[in-house]
C-alpha cells in the first residue's frame, strides 16, 4: 500500500498525458485508445514504463502495454500491482 | 549474486578500432517517416554510426585495436599469457576465433585461448574473466578482445534494431600490478531469454526457409538468423535492474556516487542511460557518452566510450563504474581503483 497515496486514476491521467508534447492533454481521458494517438510511438511506449518505474515503483513489461488500449487498463495493471 | 574481487591486477591499456564507413540514422527516411526521424535520433541519442563492409569482420577490428595497442605499448607479444575473444559475430562458428587471433597477432603457441559468447554484458563478464585469470600464479598478461558487427545480424528493414547498432573492436591488456581492489557484481535470468533473440541455431535447425526475410510478428522485416528485440522488455528490465545493481555495488564497496570519478554505461541509448543518470542522481560529466557517433555497439560499447571519450583522462589513480546489461538477460557492474590506465583514441579501420 505505499503508493496508494497517489494512486488515483486523475493523477495517472495526467502523469501519462505529461509524456506527450504535441498532444493536448485536455484530450486524453480515462477511455482515450492511447494507440490511436498521432504522437503515440514506440518510443513513447518507452516512456510510458519509465513513468510507471518512477512515479510507481512497478515494473511494467511490453506485453502489458501490447495488452492494452485505454488509459484506464494501463491505471488498472498498475493499481493491481502497487497494493 | 556472484559478487567476486580482485587485487593487484588491473587494466594497463586499452585500444578501439571502428569502420571507417559512415552511416548517419538522418538517411533512414526509407524505414521511418522523414517528420519522425528527427525525434528518434534525439530520443535514442544516434546521429551516426560505423558499419563494417562485408570483407571485415569483429576479429578484423580487435586485431587493429590490438595491434595498436601492443605497439604504442611496446608489449612484446611473447608476454601474454591468455587471449580472450568477447563477441556474438565470431568468424566461423568452428574454430574459435581467438585461435586464429593467436596466429595473427604473432602470440606463442603457449597461449591460453577460448572464445565468450554474451549480449551487451559482455565486457564486464569478460573482464571478471580477464582479472581471474591475470590473479593466477604463472598468468602476468591477458589481452582481451571484444568486438561486435551487429550490422551483420541486423536487418535493414527492423525499425527497432536497425537505428541502434554499429560496430566495432576493442582491446584491453589486464596484468598483474600495483592496482587497487576491483569489486564486479554479476547477475543472469534466464526466464528472459526472448527478449533479445535470433531464433536459428541448433534447437532450430538453419534451413533454406530460415534465410527468408518476411515480415514478423513485431511488423518489422527480419529472418530466422538476423537479431530481434522487444524494445519494450529490455527496456523494462535495464530500468528496473542497472541502477539498482550499481547501488548495490556502491553498497558493498562502501562508496557513494560523489566517490565515482567516471560512470560508463553500456551505451544502449541516450533516452536509456539519461534515465539511469537521473536515477542514480549522478552528476552528467562523470558519465562518458560515444552513442551519438558510435551507436549501440553491443559489449564493446564500453571499451569504445573509455577509448573515445577518456584517452589522458585515467593517468593517475581513478575510481571508475562500469556497468553493462543486455541479452540473456545478463547484466552487471564493476567497481575499479584503476591505475596509469594508458588509453589509447580510438582509429579507423
Amino acid at each position: 500500500m505505499r503508493y496508494s497515496f497517489v494512486m488515483n486514476l486523475e493523477q495517472f491521467i495526467e502523469n501519462f498525458a505529461d509524456l506527450f508534447d504535441e498532444t493536448d492533454p485536455d484530450t486524453i481521458n480515462a477511455t482515450t485508445q492511447f494507440k490511436d494517438l498521432e504522437e503515440w510511438s514506440s518510443l513513447l511506449a518507452l516512456s510510458v514504463i519509465a513513468m510507471i518505474d518512477e512515479e510507481y515503483d512497478v515494473e511494467f513489461r511490453g506485453d502489458d502495454i501490447r495488452g492494452s488500449n485505454t488509459v484506464e487498463d494501463l491505471y488498472n495493471i498498475v493499481k493491481s500491482r502497487v497494493e | 549474486m556472484a559478487k567476486v574481487s580482485f587485487h593487484g591486477v588491473g587494466i594497463k591499456a586499452l585500444s578501439a578500432c571502428v569502420p571507417g564507413d559512415v552511416v548517419y540514422n538522418r538517411d533512414l527516411g526509407y524505414l521511418i517517416p522523414q517528420e519522425e526521424i528527427d525525434k528518434v535520433i534525439d530520443n535514442i541519442g544516434i546521429e551516426q554510426r560505423r558499419i563494417a563492409s562485408s570483407d571485415v569482420t569483429a576479429s578484423d577490428l580487435c586485431f587493429k585495436a590490438a595491434q595498436k595497442l601492443m605497439d604504442d605499448n611496446n608489449i612484446d607479444p611473447a608476454s601474454i599469457d591468455v587471449l580472450l575473444f568477447m563477441s556474438q559475430t565470431q568468424d566461423y562458428r568452428i574454430p574459435a576465433t581467438s585461435c586464429i587471433l593467436q596466429h595473427r597477432l604473432g602470440l606463442p603457441k603457449t597461449t591460453l585461448c577460448f572464445d565468450i559468447s554474451l549480449g551487451c554484458s559482455g565486457y564486464l563478464f569478460a573482464l571478471s574473466t580477464a582479472f581471474a585469470y591475470a590473479s593466477i600464479e604463472g598468468i602476468n598478461r591477458v589481452l582481451l578482445l571484444d568486438g561486435e558487427t551487429f550490422s551483420k545480424i541486423v536487418n535493414r528493414r527492423d525499425k527497432v534494431d536497425w537505428p541502434l547498432y554499429g560496430d566495432a573492436g576493442t582491446a584491453t591488456l589486464v596484468e598483474k600490478g600495483d592496482f587497487g581492489d576491483s569489486t564486479f557484481i554479476l547477475n543472469t535470468d534466464g526466464s528472459g531469454e526472448d527478449a533479445i533473440k535470433i531464433h536459428a541455431g541448433m534447437r532450430h535447425p538453419i534451413t533454406p526457409k530460415s534465410c527468408v526475410e518476411r515480415e514478423q510478428e513485431d511488423g518489422n522485416i527480419r529472418n530466422d538468423l538476423e537479431v530481434f528485440m522487444d524494445g519494450m522488455d529490455v527496456f523494462n528490465f535495464a530500468i528496473s535492474k542497472v541502477p539498482r545493481c550499481v547501488k548495490e555495488l556502491l553498497s558493498v564497496t562502501g562508496k557513494t556516487v560523489d566517490d565515482v570519478d567516471y560512470l560508463v554505461f553500456h551505451q544502449a541509448n541516450r533516452f536509456m542511460m539519461d534515465f539511469f543518470v537521473k536515477k542514480l542522481k549522478m552528476n552528467h560529466d562523470k558519465v562518458p557518452y560515444c552513442i551519438h557517433k558510435y551507436g549501440n555497439t553491443s559489449s564493446s560499447s564500453i571499451p569504445l566510450t573509455i577509448a573515445s571519450e577518456l584517452p589522458g583522462k585515467l593517468d593517475g589513480d581513478h575510481t571508475v563504474v562500469m556497468s553493462g546489461f543486455g541479452a540473456g538477460l545478463s547484466w552487471g557492474a564493476v567497481m575499479m581503483q584503476m591505475h596509469d590506465c594508458k588509453v589509447l583514441p580510438v582509429v579507423d579501420y
